[in-house]
């Protein structure tokens, strides 16, 4: 199981990634990182509210959650948990409730890493 | 030398543009593709054994999860500071950029860039100008699936 479970995340995690190297290098100078990003939190949003996204999770793990589309899904499942539980209010909640600790860790994490460090170069 | 250099003149402009844009981008998307499925594969598999260390703590799935997404994007908050992350960035591309380690670096690069216009409207809003359009879009589509759940059941 151990050994199965890192190269299922490695060989779609590295999938995942393959496909934005390829968007990014075939429409060129169009989509940068920045819309990588949007489009894969996005689409992974989106492909979790048609269900089509847990599959994935459930094949390959950290392979499908690492990358931004993995956000994405939890954001979609922490909503429609939330839904369910609370109806409309759940609509606005759930989504920042299930992905709290990421968004946190990311906004404190990164204004202290750029509060100490200096761009180098 | 010479003879290559005088055979290249010959070859009219738009002809050499045609060889160069045969020859040259393709191996290099194939190149980039395999950085970057190699580095994202790499990066998703230490999630992996995070993930597996804190369920080995105890924690519940959804909870482990959280928690390996505070300790990659703590260290791809630190990589980028010490200026390691966009060395990787260098060869992995997409690599790089669609893991949640990506998502933290765009972040942190953005925001320590801006700190000549001060910690709170320098570092404070740049640290948003990645991640705002992130956040923004990726919230709106849950927002709309949780209201058509509200709507559909």
């Amino acid at each position: 199981m151990g050994m199965n479970e890192l190269l299922m995340a490695f060989l779609v995690g590295g999938v995942l990634c393959l496909i934005g190297q390829l968007i990014m290098d075939l429409t060129k100078p169009a989509i940068t990182p920045g819309h990588i990003l949007v489009g894969y939190i996005s689409v992974g949003a989106l492909l979790s509210g048609l269900g089509l996204y847990q599959p994935l999770v459930d094949l390959a793990g950290a392979g499908a959650t690492i990358p931004l589309s993995g956000f994405g899904h939890s954001l979609t499942q922490g909503t429609l948990k939330a839904v369910e539980e609370s109806g409309l209010l759940g609509a606005i909640s759930g989504g920042v409730e299930a992905t709290s600790a990421g968004i946190t860790a990311a906004i404190i994490f990164g204004y202290v890493a750029a509060v100490l460090f200096n761009p180098k170069g | 030398m010479n003879t290559s250099a005088d055979q290249l003149k010959k070859i009219e402009a738009q002809e050499y543009d045609d060889l160069v844009n045969q020859t040259k981008p393709k191996p290099t998307v194939l190149k980039n593709c395999i950085w970057a499925f190699v580095i994202g594969g790499l990066i998703c598999t230490l999630g992996q054994i995070i993930l597996n260390f804190f369920m080995g703590q105890g924690l519940s799935k959804l909870d482990a999860g959280s928690a390996t997404s505070v300790v990659m994007i703590f260290l791809a908050a630190l990589f980028t500071g010490l200026g390691w992350y966009d060395v990787l960035g260098k060869h992995a591309g997409a690599g790089s950029i669609v893991p949640i380690t990506g998502f933290a670096n765009a972040i942190v690069a953005s925001a320590m860039e801006y700190k000549r216009e001060g910690f709170i409207f320098g570092v404070g809003a740049r640290i948003f100008s990645v991640a705002g359009p992130t956040l923004v879009f990726g919230f709106a589509v849950s927002v709309v699936i949780g209201l058509i759940k509200v709507v559909f059941g």
